[in-house]
């Protein structure tokens, strides 16, 4: 598989200067043969271990290549969740669709625009910013991402601006995405003291359709800025998913990010935030809830290079049938991040029997005056709270889902944008049958 | 009328025999404070009759409102007006308090055949109840219990009392970690519930709630049993004597 995209990059090289500046040219050259050399990760690779990645790798994907003709509006209208004011890139299997993205009037200082434009059009954002945040060493399918990306959103937020309303990058699948793969790859800069939100989907009208998606997104928080970066991915459940968010942060700035996973036949979401300068503040949330025989895999690592910062992490998964999970949460903290504050929570709920759960939390402290804690639990719907509920009248069986949403809403409850935090109640709540 | 008539009820916990021989008949109006030393089978008195799954009844029965009670799952004895005070009230985060008291207050209107009420009406009718544990309507949209001090999640269970309008209400050490004045709220607020049609348990280790809760009858439970009976002024002289007393005069008798 691996010589099919090293082809597909050939045969796009020539035309490589008319999709893109002329810098980005070796870098992707450069991602490609990473790629070429590495493979996909082996089985023992540590990274990868617990990620059945096989039918990625073994699989044979075409390039996606858009196909909105019978699409209509009205079928994204739930994934936009009734607010088609906000700015909103529409990417259909992979391709920008213009026709069907809003955001005719944005505040100033807010740039939108697909990747494609950005690169014909805005060549120094992009030279100080894309593939500048999330190294191709990092792991092959980044490089694979670098290699041979074409588009996704650019989100370009001016210093000191405040947005009122978030910004969407949604990617949608449809039927004609069966067999295919497709790189989004997104830039989000927001800058000095700005304020923004960010919602980034991918979803599908295609149920049982097998694709594969493998996005990365780069996210540079300046000095001062507040960002909340909400991902939702709701792929079909016969769907593989890879993706990659790298966040840099820097002084004073606060990130904090929601990750929602319940589609995907595989679903891997791996986020790294660094930490670049003092008291900086990242909050990073997490629910997965899954069915039948998914494999939802969260990889998250915190970078804790300076001193006086804090990062506080919760991830909770609900898991039914014979689905697995894996968690993995790194926390790094360099010998003069001296003052850090780090809390990793990591708690997963069964509902059946067959369901599994590998859970590492791993801390590499260097430094000596700090706070760091971790804490991971698998369990069961709590026996006393469900006597408690039916106590009061409440049905065994509605107590349970009462209970299993008890759990998930607590999480959902950290989200900070009240329409998005809304949204992704009704999402879980549709997902978990309703009370 | 009787709301409740248990006799010779026996129940274990985990193969060991925790109640062994339980009478006890209580009437509509009335309030029974069921008293005795730590290990006794107070709470599991209590918990039993809730229909708790960590105990087996092995022996008598449970009679309530001419029903079997034993045989009712723990939420049809609620929808059917029998509520338990939890002595440790659980931590629902998550969930409004206001949501779950809802859910409830449904699930028993549902069952009863009445229609369920929205959000705003029922917020309208919890008005009143809150000023029964004398709360600001803020209490509402906390996650239930979660984070309540010890006075809240007690009162929060005498508001729940108030709103589900139990005919049989079982406090289950309804006083324990409570300072004097959160011990004052929730004795006004139950003694506001007492009507003639209804009938409340109170369990409790020590006399100083019955202060506040006045009972009609006093009974004494030691090892399993209820070995002795009598009107309030019971409930004193066990405050001046202490339970070994009885536990040595019953000693003596077997």
């Amino acid at each position: 598989m691996t010589e099919t995209f090293v082809q597909e990059f050939a045969t796009r090289a020539g035309t490589a200067t008319a999709e893109g500046p002329e810098w980005l040219e070796p870098v992707r050259r450069a991602a490609m043969q990473r790629f070429a050399r590495t493979g996909f990760p082996p089985a023992r690779d540590e990274e990868w271990r617990f990620t059945p990645i096989a039918p990625i790798a073994q699989g044979s994907w075409r390039p996606a290549t858009g196909g909105a003709g019978r699409l209509s509006r009205q079928q994204l209208e739930p994934f936009v969740f009734g607010h088609a004011d906000w700015a909103t890139l529409v990417f259909v299997n992979g391709v920008y669709y213009e026709s069907f993205s809003a955001g005719g009037s944005l505040p100033p200082g807010l740039r939108v625009a697909s990747l494609a434009e950005t690169l014909r059009s805005d060549g120094a954002l992009l030279e100080s910013h894309l593939t500048r945040h999330a190294p191709v060493e990092g792991s092959p399918f980044t490089a694979l991402n670098t290699a041979l990306m074409r588009e996704g959103g650019v989100v370009h937020v001016a210093a000191g601006i405040d947005l009122a309303a978030p910004v969407h990058l949604l990617f949608v699948t449809t039927a004609e995405a069966g067999g295919t793969v497709a790189h989004p790859r997104n830039l989000i800069v927001v800058e000095r003291g700005a304020r923004a939100s960010l919602i980034e989907s991918y979803v599908t009208l295609a149920p049982g359709q097998s694709y594969w998606s493998n996005p990365v997104t780069e996210v540079a928080v300046a000095a001062g800025a507040w960002v909340e970066h909400t991902r939702i991915q709701r792929e079909s459940e016969s769907a593989y998913h890879v993706g990659l968010t790298q966040v840099d942060q820097q002084r004073d700035s606060h990130y904090r990010s929601f990750s929602l996973a319940m589609g995907g036949a595989l679903a891997r979401h791996t986020l790294h935030v660094r930490l670049n300068d003092e008291n900086v503040e990242t909050l990073m949330y997490g629910l997965y809830v899954t069915r039948g025989d998914q494999v939802a895999d969260n990889h998250t690592a915190i970078y804790h290079d300076r001193p006086n910062c804090r990062s506080w992490e919760v991830y909770k998964g609900i898991l039914d049938g014979r689905s697995r999970a894996v968690f993995n949460g790194k926390v790094f903290v360099k010998p003069e991040a001296q003052k850090t504050d780090a809390k990793q929570t990591n708690r997963n709920l069964l509902l059946s029997d067959g369901a599994r759960v590998d859970t590492k939390p791993q801390l590499e402290i260097f430094a000596d005056d700090v706070k760091c804690t971790h804490g991971a639990t698998v369990g069961r719907l709590d026996e006393v709270a469900r006597f408690y509920a039916r106590s009061r009248g409440i049905p065994a069986a509605a107590a349970d889902r009462l209970l299993t949403y008890a759990f998930a809403a607590e999480v959902v409850a950290e989200v900070a944008l009240a329409p998005v935090r809304e949204e992704l109640d009704r999402l879980v709540l549709d997902r978990l049958g309703g009370l | 009328m009787d709301v409740l008539e248990i006799k010779d009820l026996r129940a274990s916990a985990g193969g060991k025999e925790i109640l062994k021989g339980i009478d006890l008949t209580v009437n509509a109006g009335e309030v029974h404070a069921v008293m005795g030393p730590n290990g006794s089978g107070k709470s599991t008195l209590a918990q039993v009759l809730a229909g708790h799954p960590a105990y087996e009844v092995t022996g008598g029965s449970v009679t309530y409102r001419g029903q079997n009670l034993l045989e009712l799952e723990p939420e049809v004895r609620a929808q059917a007006g029998v509520f338990l005070a939890f002595q440790y009230p659980v931590e629902i985060p998550g969930i409004t308090n206001a949501y779950f008291l809802r859910a409830a207050y449904n699930e028993i209107r549902k069952a009863r055949g009445l229609e369920e009420v929205d959000s705003m009406d029922f917020l309208d009718r919890l008005e009143e109840k809150l000023k029964i544990v004398d709360w600001e309507p803020e209490i509402m949209s906390r996650a239930v219990n979660s984070g309540f001090s010890g006075g809240e999640k007690k009162r929060n269970e005498i508001l729940q009392m108030a709103v589900l309008e139990p005919t049989l209400a079982i406090l289950d050490e309804t006083d324990s970690g409570l300072d004097i004045d959160a011990l004052r709220i929730v004795a006004a607020g139950v003694n506001k519930l007492r009507r003639p049609d209804n009938a409340i348990i109170v369990v409790t280790h020590y006399q100083r709630l019955l202060n506040y809760i006045v009972p009609d009858f006093v009974h004494v439970l030691s090892n399993g049993r209820i070995v002795k009976s009598g009107g309030k002024e019971l409930a004193l002289e066990l405050e001046a004597r202490g339970y070994e007393w009885l536990e040595d005069a019953v000693g003596a008798a077997s």
